[in-house]
């Protein structure tokens, strides 16, 4: 799949998203579920802004030395008699897994969600080689069943569709012949990928943490798929993006705390597997072979920036569950498999400017992904980063008014962006109000305050759409 | 156990550091004392008594029967809770504790006798005779090495006879769970892997935290329990001491 996904021009992205009522109104219903569960989940805990205080330390030194753990990791895979592959490129992450399916001569591959493999388009890769992958997370399962239709959230992938069009897609595809229940629907992929899971030659799972003192791989789960993929194939290929470790299990506790319930308000997922190396000596079940591919694909470009802390992401999506953006538009209009602010000040880095220009101006700088991230990415001081570097390089190329305006036109062109935009702007925009007026605006206002004065958006409405959106979530 | 392999480690690494601005960091580098740990706060100083009332009252939230005994009476709840599930084909662990716990002969003789068959996992098997015999059972019974109150999860640590798909493949899946296992969440577990690690003994292959039954809210949200893991699930309690 790749990192990008959908059509090429963005505004074409957006109009796509705010015409499909079915999916905004999904969207914000999920938003509404997610934040009230995080909310709710966090607030058991009493001391909340200490576990983000903590989760911050954390991430912080492990970036900070992430070679090191990434060598204590790699030695204790292989102590363990697993095999450890560094892969600097997709490309190279992708041959590696290749190979790897040659020699076992596999002809059925057996996923369970990952984003990373996603990202360097691995299924495309096997599958040219004429290896069949099986998407096995029920979300997932149904995307690539539906000709490969791109996730549009990075906890529910398929949470733009219906249950009537994944019936359908069921029916035409899998001859399902029943209703559109979740629980009769959620029964038929059961039955039909159970036989897949027995037979699979390899299972490919991706990490949500690998614990370097043990040499260790984490899965956070719900559905039991992961479980599957790790205990019945002969053979284990895990894939981990380089930024996803931590020292010891004692971080691994409170990382996995806060990702819980920071993407779906639970104290902890049904599943938490700690798997470490292939199975032991006299063990069962479980793979014989592993492999560990550890992928930095543009990560590493990241490291030692302005833009570090976006390598803390512990991809819970709180963010996004946030967002009046995302709210809007859906996550399909990123262009991007990672959506939502995260995505918006990701993509660019992963991939290039060039093709996500855009992205950092999809954000009303409202600061309401800031205070939701667990582990205190400032994302929206990110964003405007990204605008600040975007118009700097505009400026080279003499193009600084026409592209920032550009970017600013689709958020303008859209009334109910630009209202929600502009009310949200009192906030991002109080430190460059003078009496009223924008004297000096961030991002694409900049080079037009430059010329005149903005009136400043009014103060009071976007916090009312705000408070209003917070309180009828809480009601629930 | 063979050693594995590494590939293009060096690369890999070098550039990191370079990234990072610094020469590469290949020992001595020590985690940092956190300058907070709210982790420990939670349930701190509660009673075994009082954990158990904070488990049982988790397990209504993720959808798991919960029930308790004694060590006497342990057998007549656990075939209670078979007949509830109606399941006449049964897989275990291969495990010291249901001798200790005086369940042996109720797997063995009693439950045989009312023409339910039992199946040990086997590390003499082969592991795709194991796996059928898991996949064709209706339920599946396994102790709880470490229990966590606050999550409602049951930490299980795979072995030779203790199996990754006895709690897995069958529908209805009992766990039974010492009371001297319980501890106040996830914190006390995570510390106690650390520290086997850090003597160096090795953490078993597959540790699982399970918490419930399988679920999922991949369409439209809502909420389907029970996908590709056991449909549902029962805690035993068992006060052991």
């Amino acid at each position: 799949m790749g990192i990008r996904i959908g059509e090429k021009e963005f505004d074409k992205r957006v109009e796509k998203g705010l015409a499909d009522s079915f999916m905004r109104s999904a969207v914000t219903e999920a938003q509404d579920r997610l934040r009230t569960g995080r909310l709710k989940a966090a607030e058991e805990l009493g001391d909340w802004e200490s576990w983000r205080d903590l989760g911050e330390e954390i991430r912080h030194h492990t970036m900070e030395n992430l070679d090191f753990y990434l060598q204590q990791l790699s030695e204790n895979v292989a102590k363990r008699g697993g095999h450890v592959f560094f892969a600097e490129t997709a490309e190279k992450a992708n041959e590696y897994i290749q190979q790897v399916v040659k020699e076992k001569q596999a002809k059925k591959v057996i996923k369970s969600k990952s984003m990373v493999t996603e990202e360097i388009g691995m299924n495309e890769a096997l599958e040219d080689n004429g290896c069949e992958v099986i998407e096995s997370d029920l979300g997932e399962y149904i995307l690539q069943m539906d000709d490969q239709d791109p996730p549009s959230h990075i906890v529910a992938p398929a949470l733009h569709k219906n249950k009537a069009q994944i019936r359908d897609v069921f029916r035409d595809k899998k001859g399902y012949v029943n209703n559109d229940i979740p629980e009769e629907m959620t029964r038929f992929a059961r039955e039909q990928l159970r036989n897949e899971f027995l037979s699979a030659d390899i299972g490919i799972t991706g990490c949500n943490f690998a614990v370097a003192e043990s040499g260790s791989i984490s899965l956070v789960t719900n559905e039991g798929n992961a479980r599957l993929v790790s205990a019945l194939p002969k053979t284990q290929i895990t894939v981990m993006g380089m930024e996803r470790i931590v020292p010891t299990w004692e971080e691994l506790d409170v990382l996995v705390s806060l990702l819980c319930r920071s993407a779906v308000g639970q104290k902890l997922t049904s599943y938490i597997t700690g798997l470490t190396g292939p199975k032991e000596d006299g063990d069962v079940d479980g793979p014989d072979e592993f492999h560990l591919v550890i992928v930095d694909n543009g990560r590493s470009n990241i490291l030692g920036t302005e833009f570090q802390e976006a390598l803390h992401c512990i991809r819970c999506a709180a963010c996004i569950n946030v967002c009046p953006v995302y709210s809007h538009i859906g996550g399909h209009a990123y262009g991007s498999i990672y959506p939502g602010p995260i995505g918006a000040v990701l993509t660019p880095l992963l991939d290039e400017y060039e093709n996500n220009k855009e992205l950092p101006y999809a954000s009303s700088l409202c600061a309401a992904c800031t205070e939701a991230c667990p582990v205190k990415i400032p994302l929206h001081e990110l964003l405007i980063k990204h605008r600040q570097k975007i118009v700097e390089e505009a400026k080279k190329t003499e193009a600084s008014e026409r592209f920032a305006m550009k970017a600013f036109e689709w958020v303008a062109s859209t009334p109910s962006l630009y209202n929600m935009g502009s009310k949200a702007a009192s906030l991002a925009m109080s430190p460059f109000t003078k009496e009223g007026n924008i004297s000096k605006g961030p991002g694409p206002l900049k080079p037009w305050t430059e010329i005149r004065d903005l009136p400043a958006p009014g103060k009071e409405r976007f916090r009312d759409w705000y408070n209003k959106r917070e309180k009828g979530g809480r009601r629930k | 156990m063979k050693k594995g392999t590494i590939h293009h480690q060096e690369a890999f690494l070098n550039h990191i550091a370079d990234r990072l601005g610094r020469k590469r960091r290949t020992k001595g580098v020590k985690r940092p004392k956190w300058s907070t740990l709210p982790q420990w706060n939670v349930y701190q100083g509660h009673s075994p008594e009082q954990l158990v009332d904070v488990l049982k009252e988790q397990c209504q939230s993720i959808h798991t029967d919960v029930e308790e005994t004694t060590i006497r009476n342990l057998p007549h709840v656990v075939s209670e809770v078979i007949t509830r599930y109606q399941g006449k084909k049964i897989v275990t662990w291969d495990d010291p504790r249901f001798e200790e716990f005086g369940l042996q002969s109720y797997l063995e003789k009693n439950l045989p006798e009312q023409g339910a068959e039992v199946h040990v996992w086997d590390e003499n098997r082969s592991r795709e005779k194991n796996i059928q015999i898991a996949e064709r059972a209706e339920i599946g019974i396994t102790f709880s090495d470490i229990t966590l109150a606050e999550s409602g999860t049951v930490v299980l640590f795979s072995d030779k006879g203790k199996g990754r798909s006895v709690s897995l493949l069958p529908e209805n899946y009992i766990a039974i769970i010492p009371k001297s296992t319980i501890v106040p969440r996830m914190t006390q577990a995570a510390h106690e892997i650390h520290k086997r690690v850090e003597k160096g003994d090795p953490v078993a292959s597959c540790v699982n935290f399970i918490s419930g039954p399988s679920n999922s809210a991949d369409i439209e949200m809502s909420l389907v329990v029970g996908v590709h893991g056991p449909v549902k699930v029962t805690y035993v309690i068992v006060t052991d001491r």
